[in-house]
């Protein structure tokens, strides 16, 4: 490919600019791919560039669209997974104020709007005398997932690192899996989806679930293109207070950005349990129960906005703590 | 084709409902149409500004539509079940009422389909399910059985036909030429020869064998759909069954509504005969009773156990500010009226059958929309949503304007049929089988061959 020929060539332009992408996207090493996909590259500057062939191409920059993230990966990578892992969530109850970060993060890193919540934190109240406290709530990515089990295209997969993901350019928006998943973790593009200019002709990854796609499904899909990165996912960067740790089964650790610890003695230590184990779906996150609280529960009440107080007044209130 | 005394009789009869439309055919014609054209802008918006347009939200995904679905698959059984069965069983009273049965079993398979067509979210992808399926999803099976089951149901409707077909073409009637070519066509050379005669019979006692099973498949498969996933309401061990057994019911339903409607409008007073009535009403009564029985220990088994989850689902049924009405209606006009009209031989007149058949169809319609929509609206975890449509599940006009389009395309369908074909097939009759309330033996039956 002589990329100064085709340039000349108008019709050729939008060609380039994709294939240009693809060819970051598919062969690039990490390293080229970091310096030629930041935001402010300098106008009119060549860039180097690995072509299909094995050859090192200059192509100007002004052709290259530039991607806040993207995908680095194929269709097929995306399905298999990322070798070696098995990514596990463990969530401490006890240190959860409802400071809602973890949402708002994940909104931001996935250009989603205000209403869509992949990421939601509950008010739960297990028993009639029991305190309210709040939980949040991710996929548990199920090592026996149901929305999986009842997919009709095989849009929805389960990967060998545990991860269950949706194939958005599959998904025919059935919604049986919406059905089939007991937690409410999906929810559905309605309408078209608002999104910012600078990602619409982003090359859709079922890693990113960007850009999102109208009458198809989405949800949290443990951020697999930070890992690939070596980044934690957004929300648990963004908890003020340590409430998740992320990490690797198979490696038996988990952090949550300040402390790393050993996954099997943190869940044995704090007697961690898995969200209605009784239903067989196998969650890949586990819960530490909201015992000795760093915080009371009226702290994540009183905070917040008085829309999203509504969310939770039958449960304050019927608690008798307010 | 030669005609014996009462197949003429018969034709006769019928001569002039299928040579002419009639204004007054044309009228409920545009009618239809006026409600399938304000369905078809209903989808255009639903597709051109997504299905934000329906009252569908992320916990009650599914609402109207598949409450239509599954009604319209279960109506299908009239067909299937009820004329299939007969067949087998040579009943001979079956005669005068098969032809409308199976043309509701081949029109609301058609309808019903459209119906979770109308769910999905990316229609412009529905070639995926053949690009990709996956056995394991109990859509991936519903396309298979549904598919096989409408080719099943048109294929047993045409061999029923095609006797007829021969002889509208062979009557000289005063139709347009692409009719009588329409029923040349259709008619696919038939003479009635005995190697003719006894194909067709072969065939569709090999139909009616087949279809039986197959509509059972059809209604189990589409209940596994709830079935199987862990929801209160619908993870259920006897969902199969029960949907089945309501499906026949619902069925049964409909076809003594369009036996009663086609007996008025036509005047086949002498062909279908209030014993038609009596009969199938008794068929009514006792599916009406097995499928109180399974309502029964469905819920019984519930309610006793108690579980919180299913529970939160029962409160909803059973609570009057919630669909306790709708759910006293269902089951007291589903199973309770329809069983004791029949049974008290004072009210067992086809009127009163008839008429305690729509509401029970109704009912039907409704239990559907109970078992789809509380269950939905019950999640295990806590909604904890500001947005009210999110939190309850009410439908908007789209939602009932394609619904009613598909009532329309049901009835259209039906009036443009029964301009085609004869309602009540006339090659059927044979010399004895006027009279369907002479006592006949079925051992009689004329057909040669064995099954």
């Amino acid at each position: 490919m002589k990329p100064e020929e085709k340039l000349k060539d108008n019709s050729r332009l939008e060609f380039l600019k994709t294939a240009a992408i693809a060819t970051v996207g598919t062969l690039a090493c990490g390293s080229l791919v970091c310096s030629c996909s930041k935001k402010e590259a300098p106008k009119s500057q060549k860039v180097k560039l690995l072509s299909p062939e094995g050859e090192i191409v200059e192509v100007d920059s002004d052709y290259l669209n530039h991607q806040e993230h993207m995908a680095i990966i194929s269709k097929l990578e995306a399905r298999e997974g990322i070798a070696g892992k098995k990514f596990v969530m463990v969530v401490d109850l006890s240190r959860c104020k409802n400071a809602r970060k973890c949402v708002n993060a994940c909104q931001k890193w996935h250009y989603r709007g205000e209403d869509t919540e992949w990421l939601t934190v509950k008010l739960m109240k297990d028993s009639e005398k029991g305190a309210p406290y709040w939980f949040p709530k991710q996929c548990f990515h199920c090592d026996n997932p149901p929305c999986v089990k009842v997919c009709p295209v095989d849009a929805t997969y389960k990967r060998d690192d545990g991860l269950v993901l949706i194939d958005n350019e599959r998904c025919i928006g059935c919604k049986f899996c919406m059905a089939a998943c007991p937690y409410s973790t999906r929810v559905f593009n309605w309408d078209e989806p608002e999104i910012p200019d600078y990602i619409q002709g982003q090359p859709y990854s079922a890693e990113t679930g960007i850009p999102a796609k109208i009458g198809t499904v989405e949800k949290c899909d443990f951020c697999p293109d930070r890992s690939r990165e070596g980044l934690l996912p957004p929300c648990v960067e963004a908890c003020p207070n340590g409430v998740f740790y992320f990490g690797d089964e198979n490696e038996d650790t988990v952090t949550n950005g300040d402390e790393t610890v050993s996954f099997t003695q943190l869940i044995k230590d704090g007697g961690a349990y898995r969200f209605q184990e009784e239903l067989g779906t196998k969650p890949r996150v586990y819960y530490l129960p909201p015992k000795n609280r760093q915080f009371p529960v009226e702290r994540g009440y009183e905070a917040l906005p008085d829309k999203l107080k509504d969310r939770f007044r039958d449960v304050m209130e019927g608690s008798g703590e307010i | 084709m030669e005609l014996n005394k009462y197949q003429q009789e018969l034709f006769d009869k019928q001569r002039p409902t299928v040579e002419k439309f009639g204004a007054k055919t044309w009228m409920w014609s545009l009618f239809f149409l006026a409600w399938i054209g304000l369905g078809g802008y209903a989808l255009y918006l639903q597709i051109a500004v997504g299905h934000t347009v329906t009252g569908m939200r992320d916990n009650v995904v599914w609402g109207l539509y598949i409450a239509n679905f599954i009604f319209f698959i279960g109506i299908s059984y009239a067909g299937a079940v009820i004329s299939g069965i007969l067949h087998i069983l040579k009943v001979e009273w079956r005669k005068p009422i098969i032809r409308i049965a199976e043309m509701i079993t081949v029109i609301s398979t058609i309808i019903g389909p459209i119906f979770i067509l109308l769910c999905i979210g990316r229609l412009d992808r529905l070639h995926h399910l053949f690009l990709y399926p996956r056995l394991q999803s109990p859509i991936t099976w519903d396309v298979f059985a549904i598919g096989t089951y409408f080719a099943g149901s048109v294929i047993f409707l045409y061999l029923a036909l095609i006797k007829d077909f021969a002889i509208l073409r062979d009557a000289k009637l005063n139709v347009p030429k692409w009719k009588q070519h329409l029923y040349k066509f259709l008619a696919i050379g038939y003479r009635g020869t005995k190697g003719q005669n006894r194909h067709i019979n072969i065939s569709t006692n090999l139909m009616a064998i087949m279809i039986v099973p197959l509509a059972i498949i059809v209604h189990s498969v589409l209940s596994w759909i709830f079935g199987m996933t862990l929801r209160p309401g619908w993870h259920s061990t006897i969902f199969g069954p029960y949907f089945v057994l309501a499906a026949i019911y619902s069925g049964t339903g409909v076809l003594i509504m369009a036996m009663w409607v086609y007996r008025k409008m036509y005047k086949l007073y002498d062909y279908i005969t209030d014993q038609h009535f009596v009969y199938l009403g008794y068929i009514m009564m006792v599916l009406g009773a097995g499928y109180g029985y399974f309502t029964f220990s469905e819920y019984l088994t519930d309610w006793f156990a108690s579980e919180k989850w299913v529970s939160e689902v029962l409160e909803k049924m059973f609570n009057p500010a919630k669909y306790g009405w709708y759910f006293l209606y269902s089951n007291v006009f589903g199973i309770l009226i329809p069983v004791l009209v029949v049974a008290i031989p004072f009210t067992r007149k086809p009127g009163i059958i008839a008429l305690a058949s729509t509401f029970m169809v109704l009912a039907l319609w409704i239990k559907r929309y109970l078992i789809i929509v509380p269950t939905l609206e019950s999640p295990l975890l806590p909604m904890q949503d500001t947005r009210m449509e999110y939190v309850k599940y009410s439908a908007t006009w789209v939602e009932w304007a394609l619904t009613l389009a598909g009532v329309a395309t049901f009835f259209l369908f039906f009036t443009i049929m029964s301009k085609i074909v004869p309602i009540v097939p006339i090659s059927e009759f044979g010399d004895k089988e006027k009279n369907p309330e002479a006592p006949t033996d079925a051992t009689k039956e004329n057909n040669s061959n064995p099954v």
